[in-house]
């Protein structure tokens, strides 16, 4: 178990370097660091100067490390764009993300895993007909499209809802929140189930398609021979084996939000993360455009170290292994 | 007898299922109305001499001060709204496919020789799929297209923008090629009819493409037609955010994005009627790729 | 006690009702162990799922009644039925590896079911768990119920399974094929331990198997059934032993017996391997032997795989496949080679072939060394005369292809043929040869059964004119009728052409028939190499003992 673990966290580190090396090379190759920092008016020995400070003289290697100890550090550099630390300005952006993806990810998981169990055991009632129907429209629509539609009805035609920005925030130290106030959660409503939609429908399928695979298995088939109460079939048998494939897709789903909250955010106004990136690929900002990567696939990284952990926890075959399991007789 | 029932049961299943009909349907006439578009379009947006302002805004036919010419309405520069929409679809579609043939090209290539070889080749291809996964797909695209803007000199940006949004969607896509063909490539070497195309001494490649590729084409077929979907749905995306297609050569996401300024006001049929279309062309490709799994995958009905 | 009359269970489809059992007439009483025979496609199984209830959907029952004691299960609700499975009929199923919840622990599924039908306390039901846990021989049960299933072998996790189905106390239970999956060795204890509880408990078991051999052990009445309708019925010793259907001659006529060899099994209707069309097939066979009877010897093979990593400083433990193994297949003969699963017979097929790279060993093939696995060049002769006969025909042969272009891509690759349309007349003249029909090169493989497959197969490695054939089970997939014609013709052509033959097989009644010399194989060790009849009658080493005397047989008395 313990070298499964170690496992991942070896993959993650090199998952984590492939990453900082695109960064890195996405800074260094994309466009000229020193004609970006520099106006017209500088002269030749002073953008060469700047050059050596920067230390673009150096060999490539020895760059690559000196970025990647600076990231370690938590120095990100400075924008082109507004000539501030990168890291402050991610910092600032940051909670925005976060409050509006984990609350569209329970959204997404609250309704998805109850609709996928109940249309996987109710496969051919006409509730799932329908609820299966409106999820295949539900994919097909593109987030931006379902995000103009909730503006166009709850914000112009009713006018129940803010249609852009974050409403009411609270300061928690650092952590500029919209979790505490009304306003706060009447701004996130809308752009939490226009990023949650997408998800849903993906749980709710996945979550269909594994329970009805489960359901078919023998050891369901033994259960139902010997009597076990359906109930327990359902929900203590078949759903927790369904979860072990489920929980991975969830730690990939989160990919998908962080993708998803840049259209999100940008079809509301909302002042993350995405926002921050769309704004520094317009102008090849090129320092946030890789501290933004970086930052993202350190969270995807984590969240699924998290998901590997839940997997042992729920699977006892990767918690014990015995000696006998899986030799292969394969070539 | 399987086979032919196999056949014969698809397109029994197919006739016996109306959703399929009507998406196949509706797919139809939009793919047949984009590759006619020059035919069949009244003016071409392209073409600024051949519509004129003082057409602009006129609503569809149903609606008061319609002029009969234009059945859906005009858009504030005086485009006929179906012309824009034919030619829009074109584009949408040209991208999707190109970058969808890229995409299975790398994407069963790398993930047959994966599953064939296995060993050191395997992991690194897997590796890379996994890098490539932690940055999902408009993220890739959105850096592909930024690192675009950063390297290529400005002149020859706008020329270069279809190119580089396809393979920026292409490169988002691979993965899902890979990943299934290679999955399915690790059932079929444990199949016996590979153990004996290897042992009579044929070359890896006859293997790999005469004996396995055909029987994983199944999976594929399905992956295809989805990713059919979410190319399309990822070019509007970029295009709406701005960063796809400029306005003078406009897809569906672009058309969406413009009509976003007449959100707030009455001038509906310039946003909705190209959301519209978008969303029945996504949603008829996804109606028939659930049909081919349930025919591929006939326990899930 | 359970009484089936005029059974009759139909599956709605699209293109009209297909009954799958009609008019089945059954009894079973109270400890006794009745047997249900029958080879696929009988209805056997849906005899059994049809009593517990639990057809596939969309099956039903379409007439007769099932009655148990005095109940009528036709008459129940799905409530009521489900209350009663587990209480009064429970069932064991084919395969221990996939029967067990993988996330629950023994424990927690033994006392949920022994909860959900009796009124107990959590401690009283684990309590009866550990009793019943030791009673079907698992020792150290207090201990060993924690464990999750993964953490038993093959044969404890079927006393398992049967613990859970006996652990409720029912009247009945259904076990459809419960050692199929089994090696004999366990298959005998398992086996015993059923008769013991039909004995103490008096249990009643409906014994669903293909395995005359297991009928003939165990069961104290049987049934024979054939394509849903029952050929016969009575006591076990009557109907093995003298049977009266034409149908039950004929079966049993095809079960090899151990304890004999018999020259050719009798087939009801068989075409033989000379016909008209064949016999260009025939003569272009003959005529490419340029290489004498080639014979195979092996000598100090060792193969060992990596087993799965425990740890990240340790080296992941080897599994020796196969250990120092040496073998000598004279020229023109068939060498049998028995052992369980596991014991490294394919692994030695397919060093030979070359899929395998052995870490120690040399080969030699007609008296030229026989380079061993990568360091064999795609070209080499060995390529060619080597052939194989799969185990399982739905996987040997590409389900994408024309039959007639598989076999003619052997005539293309070896460059017999150049012309295509004779390479089409030469495969059509070799299925005529093996006994199929030469039309058969325009279908694809999944319109053909088992049995033809295995034609086809057969026919395709007469084709590439090999001197040299491997039979990995090439029976096993196979239905008992169908495995005495293979094995027929596979007797034919290697008298007619002269082939050397290694046959593997987990069956020993097989070998004994197919085989001149026959080795046994245990965990990759040649235990004993012996001619065939010296090592059937007179076993030397202790394991082939056990495994000839565990292997279910008819008594001779009841003389077939």
């Amino acid at each position: 178990m313990v070298y499964f673990i170690l496992k991942r966290i070896v993959q993650s580190v090199f998952v984590m370097a492939a990453v900082a090396f695109l960064a890195f090379s996405l800074f260094r190759f994309v466009g000229d660091p020193v004609t970006q920092m520099t106006g017209v008016e500088t002269s030749v020995e002073d953008q060469e100067r700047l050059r050596d400070e920067l230390g673009l003289n150096d060999p490539f290697v020895y760059q690559f490390v000196r970025f990647t100890h600076e990231m370690v550090l938590g120095d990100f550099g400075f924008s082109y764009r507004t000539r501030q630390p990168v890291a402050n300005m991610i910092a600032d952006r940051i909670p925005a993300t976060l409050e509006l993806g984990v609350v569209a990810l329970i959204i997404s998981l609250m309704v998805g895993v109850p609709a996928g169990v109940y249309t996987a055991l109710n496969s051919r009632g006409v509730m799932t007909q329908t609820i299966l129907m409106t999820t295949l429209v539900g994919v097909s629509i593109p987030t931006f499209v379902i995000g103009i539609m909730l503006i166009f009805i709850f914000g112009v035609q009713l006018g129940w809802l803010p249609t852009f920005g974050r409403g009411g925030t609270v300061h928690i130290g650092n952590w500029q929140s919209s979790l505490f106030t009304i306003d706060g959660w009447r701004a996130l409503l809308l752009p939490a189930i226009t990023l949650g939609v997408y998800q849903l429908t993906l749980t709710m399928r996945l979550v269909r398609a594994e329970m009805m695979e489960v359901m078919r298995s023998d050891y369901i088939r033994f259960g139902m021979a010997r009597g076990v109460p359906m109930r327990s079939l359902y929900y203590k048998h078949a759903l927790k084996n369904t979860l072990v494939p489920v929980i991975t897709i969830v730690g990939l789903q989160f990919g998908g939000v962080i993708a998803f909250s840049i259209v999100t955010e940008s079809v509301f106004q909302w002042p993350g993360l995405g926002l921050l990136f769309l704004e520094s690929i317009r102008f090849v900002d090129i320092p946030v455009m890789g501290v933004y990567l970086v930052v993202i696939a350190f969270f995807f990284v984590l969240v699924n170290l998290v998901v590997d952990l839940l997997y042992v926890a729920i699977d006892p075959r990767l918690r014990i292994r015995d000696v006998h399991d899986g030799l292969p007789e394969k070539i | 007898m399987m086979a032919f029932l196999k056949k014969y049961e698809g397109l029994w299943l197919f006739v016996h299922s109306p959703a399929a009909i009507i998406a196949a349907a509706v797919a139809m006439v939009i793919i047949f109305g984009a590759v006619f578009a020059s035919g069949i379009a009244l003016v071409d947006p392209y073409d600024l001499a051949s519509f004129s302002l003082f057409d602009g805004l006129l609503p569809p036919v149903w609606q008061e001060g319609a002029n009969p010419k234009y059945l859906l309405g005009t858009d504030d520069q005086g485009r006929d709204m179906i012309s824009s929409i034919l030619y829009g679809a074109r584009v949408s579609l040209i991208i999707g496919l190109s970058a969808l043939a890229i995409a299975a090209f790398l994407g069963v290539g790398l993930g047959l020789a994966a599953g064939y070889y296995g060993g050191r080749f395997d992991i690194i291809v897997m590796r890379i799929a996994d890098v490539q996964l932690a940055l999902p797909a408009i993220l890739t695209a959105l850096l592909i297209d930024g690192i675009a803007r950063g390297l290529l000199p400005q002149s020859i940006q706008q020329d270069l923008r279809v190119a580089v949004l396809t393979l920026a969607i292409a490169m988002s896509l691979w993965v899902n090629f890979a990943r299934t063909a290679r999955a399915s490539t690790f059932v079929e070497m444990n199949k016996e009819y590979v153990h004996a195309a290897i042992m009579m001494g044929q070359r890896p490649s006859r293997v790999m493409f005469v004996h396995i590729l055909p029987n994983v084409l199944g999976p594929l077929l399905v992956i295809m037609t989805v990713d059919l979907a979410s190319a399309i749905l990822l070019e509007a995306t970029l295009s709406f955010l701005g960063i796809g297609l400029p306005a003078d050569s406009p897809s569906l996401g672009t058309l969406i994005r413009i009509g976003m300024q007449f959100l707030l006001s009455g001038e509906w049929w310039i946003l909705w009627i190209p959301t519209i279309v978008l969303v029945a062309l996504v949603v008829s490709i996804n109606i028939l790729g659930d049909f081919l799994r349930d025919i591929f995958n006939p326990r899930l009905r | 006690m359970l009484s089936i009359k005029g059974l009759t269970v139909k599956f709605p489809s699209r293109f009209g009702d297909f009954t799958a059992i009609e008019d089945v007439h059954m009894t079973i009483k109270p400890g006794e162990i009745h047997g249900l025979v029958g080879e696929s496609g009988a209805g056997k199984s849906t005899v059994g799922a049809a009593v517990i209830g639990l057809l596939q959907s969309p099956g039903y029952v379409a007439g007769g009644t099932i009655s148990l004691g005095e109940t009528d299960l036709q008459s129940l609700t799905f409530a009521q039925a489900h209350e009663l499975r587990g209480d009064r009929i429970s069932m064991i199923f084919q395969d221990p590896q996939t029967s067990l919840n993988p996330l629950m622990t023994i424990e927690d599924q033994l006392i949920e079911t022994i909860q959900a039908h009796s009124d107990v306390s959590e401690a009283t039901a684990r309590k009866q768990a550990v009793d019943l846990l030791e009673e079907i021989g698992i020792q150290d049960a207090s201990a060993r119920i924690k464990a999750y299933p993964h953490q038993f072998s093959g044969g404890m996790r079927q006393r398992v399974v049967i613990a859970l189905a006996i652990c409720t106390d029912p009247d009945l239970i259904i076990a459809d094929e419960p050692t199929t999956a089994l090696d004999v060795a366990v298959q005998s204890q398992v086996l015993d331990l059923i008769q013991r509880l039909a004995q103490e408990r008096q249990i009643a078991f409906m014994l669903i198997t293909h395995d005359i051999g297991v009928i003939a052990q165990v069961a104290d009445r049987v049934t024979v059934m054939r394509n849903g309708h029952v050929m016969e019925s009575g006591e076990t010793a009557q109907v093995l032993g003298t049977p009266k259907n034409a149908y039950t001659i004929s079966l049993i006529d095809a079960v090899p017996p151990l304890d004999r060899k018999i020259d050719r099994f009798h087939v009801p209707k068989e075409d033989g391997i000379a016909s008209a069309q064949g016999n260009m097939a025939e003569r272009w066979l003959l005529e490419g032997q340029r290489h004498d009877l080639t014979g195979l010897s092996v000598e100090n093979l060792t193969v060992a795989f990596e087993g799965p990593r425990t740890s990240l400083f340790c080296k992941p433990p080897t599994y020796v496949a196969l250990n120092d193994v040496s073998l000598n297949i004279k020229p023109g003969s068939i060498m049998g080679l028995v052992g369980e699963s596991g014991s490294g017979k394919s692994t030695l097929a397919k060093v030979i072939t070359g899929l395998v790279t052995p870490q120690k060993g040399v080969m030699n093939l007609g008296g030229a060394a026989l380079p061993a696995g990568k360091s064999r060049s795609r070209h080499h002769l060995s390529r060619q005369l080597v052939q194989m006969v799969f185990q399982d025909p739905y996987s040997s042969l590409n389900s994408r292809h024309r039959v007639g272009d598989i076999l003619a891509e052997t005539l293309w690759f070896y460059g017999f043929i150049k012309d295509p349309t004779e390479r089409k007349n030469m495969a059509a003249s070799m299925l005529s040869l093996v006994g199929m029909p030469p039309d058969a090169i325009t279908k694809y493989p999944h319109q053909f059964s088992g049995g033809q497959r295995q034609r086809i197969a057969v026919a395709r490695a007469l084709l590439a004119r090999p001197r040299f054939l491997i039979c990995d089970e090439p029976t096993s997939a196979l239905d008992v009728s169908i495995q005495a014609e293979i094995l027929n013709l596979l007797k034919d052509l290697q008298a007619k052409f002269g082939l050397t033959i290694l046959f593997i097989s987990h069956n020993l009644a097989v070998v004994r028939q197919m085989a001149d010399d026959t080795a046994v194989l245990r965990n990759g060790k040649i235990e004993e190499v012996n001619n065939t009849e010296a090592l059937y009658e007179n076993p030397q080493h202790e394991y082939t003992k056990s495994l000839l005397a565990q292997t279910p047989v008819m008594p001779p008395s009841w003389g077939a």
